[in-house]
């Protein structure tokens, strides 16, 4: 067991101009499972494969528990890389499916048995351990795969992308496996994924990044109400926050006809605008003209709500995040017995609790 | 969504398969029995206007990322398979969508190495296996690519003069760079080794793997042939002013390997005692290159160093050495290899390709002369060969029916 601690690490891959991953700060507590999420090439790879040491660390340190790892070859880090893809080998049988990389390892054949029919039990998988993979279930296989890392019994699991190729059904079952498994194990686990969904419903704690930049490091509660900035906000949550840039006036924020109290502390530096955001489950739906004007174009209707997809009739208004690929829809979710009609226009704006509100300039959270 | 076909030239025959069936469910008369490694996708041959295509079903996202990988690596010149379509949008009978799918040229008399340890096989054949890999893994690095997924099974071989030739199948978790950090290079190493160890152990627990060696220790070679390579390739020499022959010596053995320089940095230290010299630029393929310029003819780099060979030594028998080289070359060419090539029945020529085949006669003559303890020439050897060899190896053209498994990335009951 071991707490993980990227201490201002940064990675500058060789001929690249900027840093592919920038002055990382993340202080990983004993048995967190701690998630690595953001767009592709943001730096995810790079910081896991830093801290397996498999990637040259230019500047800061890493540290696994007390000891400084920074120079230290993967082999003397006591980490478990877990691959993307597992193979599973249909001759051998599923103890040896398991136990064969500590083989390499040079570990002895008594230990190793032991160790596999200890992960065979925590994987209830002790029935099988002498049958073939082909006789396991999709679920199954998966968790000899599993088995595989938690056989070498590591201070630190690292996993990138392991469930990228998996289809939908087995994704989600292996999630959640993973994610108790860790839990039962109590080994400190960095697990990297472009997903936020996967993301929040694993981690304890997600770390944000872009562009080799930590964005914020919080649990999934925090990232979701209190997005550090704009990047934050528009990346967590699906369907993604309802963004806009608004003017500022005296006493709060316009949006629309209706006045945002936002603060006049937090508005003092805001500058002229500031953007608002709006998750679509805490926007108020009114039809007495109070708010912002939209048309609805969509509705998707779910049963107990419906999401009511639409554009602001003001065409001085955008969505941010729209561009040449197209205007964003504005999405708020109602009650699914009162839906608006396709074409109807209504009256949006945040519930008084829920508003989120950022600065224009540098993006970060104003309240 | 309705069923969606991209590809540089798109076939429409394509449009004749059964899209609307899942990969697995596809009746035998359309498919080719092909023999393939272990897979977690569904992978099948058809037969479609005259060449035989791989299909791997797989999420249209993955399928069109690969696609673009394997172009990027077609056109960095680097052995892979050759990407044919990709297909989207397909909806089952009962309107359920259906996974995509990656189409790939059957790249022929190639070997997955399952197939091959179900022949009865030379000693060392795991070796050579690895050795090959390690090329392509250096060549493939050099020029950028990051596999993730290094293995036996994402490797297809086919044989090479009595060596094997390496050619990349799945490019799935692949990236490419403009240079790989070594940390990077390392990654994939590690890979190599934990996979082919595991696919030794398998062909072992199998009762495939006719050496008794341990397939740890075999799995070892992986770094070192690896690394052998990689310094031999890149790393920066220092030789005395004086010795300036080291340089040509250095450009030789890289030719030695197969690899010619494009670009070799020299820098003298300040007080001009000695250089410093690195190749910057290297292209594989020196003697494929060399022979496809003499004589026109297409072939990997082993056979082309034995074609040389013979080439080379029909000169020096005919003490031809002050003639142009091209015009010996295109004697050879129409005196001894096409007539010895061009000799094999039809129904043998689907055992290997021509200039295996010579290689073949070589080896075959350096037998025979050994036995009779006399000089035989090339068509003589040629009628033994045909006789009492040739029909007892097995087809490589389109090699068929060995035992192939997939595990599934699909849930399914549990
Ligand atoms: N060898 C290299 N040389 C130069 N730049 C590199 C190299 N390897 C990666 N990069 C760059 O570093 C950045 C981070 O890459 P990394 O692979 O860590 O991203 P990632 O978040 O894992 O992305 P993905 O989700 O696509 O896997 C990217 O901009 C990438 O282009
Ligand atoms: N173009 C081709 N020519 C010959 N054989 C092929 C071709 N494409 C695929 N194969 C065979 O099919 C097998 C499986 O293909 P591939 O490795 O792409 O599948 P996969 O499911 O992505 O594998 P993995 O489990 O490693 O992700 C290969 O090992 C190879 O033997
Ligand atoms: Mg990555
Ligand atoms: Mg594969």
């Amino acid at each position: 067991m071991a707490t993980v601690r990227f201490d201002k690490a940064t990675r500058i891959y060789p001929g690249a101009d900027s840093p592919s991953v920038d002055k990382l700060d993340i202080d990983i507590a004993d048995g967190e499972f701690l998630v690595l999420v953001g767009p592709s090439g943001c730096g995810k790879s790079t910081s896991l494969r830093m801290l397996a040491g498999l990637e040259e660390v230019n500047e800061g340190k890493i540290w696994i528990g007390d000891r400084d790892v920074t120079n230290l070859s993967p082999k003397d880090r006591d980490v478990a890389m877990v691959f993307q893809n597992y193979a599973l080998y249909p001759h051998m049988t599923v103890a040896d499916n398991m136990g064969f990389a500590l083989k390499i390892a040079g570990v002895d054949k008594s230990e190793i048995r032991r160790r596999v029919e200890e992960a065979a039990k925590i994987l209830d998988l002790e029935p099988y351990l002498e049958r073939k993979p082909k006789a396991l279930s999709g679920g199954q296989r998966q968790r000899v795969a599993m088995g595989r890392a938690i056989v070498r019994s590591p201070q630190v699991f690292l996993m990138d992308e392991p469930l990228s190729n998996l289809d939908a059904k087995l994704r989600v079952q292996t999630r959640t496996q993973i994610a108790s498994l860790q839990r039962r194990l109590g080994v400190t686990t960095v697990y990297v994924t472009h997903d936020q969904v996967e993301a929040m419903t694993m981690g304890d704690r997600i770390a944000l990044l872009k562009d080799g930049i930590l964005q914020q490091v919080a649990s999934p509660r925090e990232m979701y109400d209190k997005p550090a900035n704009v990047f934050v906000a528009g990346f967590i949550g699906s369907p993604a926050m309802n963004l806009l840039s608004v003017p500022v006036t005296q006493d709060g924020a316009k949006f629309g006809t209706h006045r945002l109290d936002i603060g006049r502390d937090e508005l003092a530096n805001a500058g002229s605008k500031v953007v608002v955001g709006v998750r679509p489950e805490d926007v108020e739906v009114r039809t007495d003209n109070d708010g912002l004007e939209i048309e609805v174009d969509v509705i998707e209707e779910l049963g107990a709500d419906a999401y009511v997809y639409g554009s602001p009739v003001s065409k001085d208004i955008h969505l941010e995040g729209s561009d040449e690929e197209g205007e964003r829809p504005f999405i708020a979710r109602v009650d699914g017995r009162n839906v608006p009609r396709k074409g109807e226009h209504i009256f949006v704006f945040p519930k008084p609790q829920h508003i989120h509100a950022f600065n224009q300039e540098t993006g970060a959270r104003l309240i | 969504m309705a069923l969606e076909i991209t590809a540089a030239r798109a076939d429409p025959a394509l449009l004749d398969l059964p899209w609307d069936t899942p990969l697995e469910e596809w009746p035998d008369e359309i498919l080719a029995a092909y023999p393939r490694g272990i897979s977690r996708h569904v992978v099948r041959f058809v037969k479609l206007s005259g060449r035989v295509l791989a299909i791997k079903e797989i999420k249209t996202d993955i399928a069109r990322r690969e696609y673009e990988m394997l172009r990027n690596l077609r056109r960095l010149d680097l052995p892979s398979v050759e990407p044919f379509a990709v297909i989207s949008g397909r909806v089952s009978r009962d309107g359920e969508q259906l996974d995509g799918a990656l189409i790939t040229r059957h790249l022929q008399y190639s070997l997955p190495y399952r197939a091959l340890y179900s022949q009865s096989l030379r000693k060392g054949t795991a070796s050579r296996l690895i050795d090959a890999l390690a090329v392509l893994l250096v060549r493939l690095h050099l020029a950028g690519f990051w596999w993730g997924d290094v293995s036996l099974s994402n490797t297809l071989f086919r044989r090479d003069a009595g060596a094997f030739a390496a050619y990349l199948v799945d490019a799935e978790t692949g990236e490419l760079r403009v240079q790989l950090s070594d940390g990077q290079r390392e990654h994939d190493l590690d890979i190599a080794r934990v996979n082919i160890a595991g696919e030794l152990m398998d062909l072992e627990a199998g009762g495939l793997l006719q050496e008794d060696r341990d397939p740890v220790e075999v799995s070892e070679r992986i770094m070192t042939r690896y690394r052998e390579l990689w310094s031999e390739l890149t790393d920066t020499e220092i030789v005395d002013t004086g010795e300036r022959w080291r340089v040509d010596e250095r450009i030789r053995r890289l030719n030695a390997l197969g690899f010619d320089v494009g670009e070799l940095a020299m820098t003298t230290d300040i007080d001009g005692t000695s250089i410093q010299i690195q190749p910057k630029v290297v292209d594989a393929g020196h003697h494929s290159r060399r022979l496809l310029r003499l004589t026109g003819l297409d072939v990997r780099e082993n056979q082309a160093r034995r074609l040389l060979n013979d080439l080379d030594s029909y000169r020096a028998a005919l003490g031809r050495q002050a003639d142009d080289e091209e015009n010996v070359a295109f004697d050879w060419l129409h005196e001894i290899y096409e007539p010895l090539v061009r000799s094999v029945p039809k129904e043998l020529a689907r055992k290997m390709e021509p200039a295996e085949f010579f290689h073949e006669l070589l080896e075959h003559r350096w037998y025979l002369a050994e036995k009779l303890k006399r000089d035989l020439s090339l068509p003589e050897v040629k009628e033994d060969y045909l006789a009492n060899v040739l029909p007892t190896k097995p087809d490589e053209k389109e090699v068929v029916g060995v035992d192939t498994v997939e595990m599934p990335v699909v849930a399914w009951d549990d």
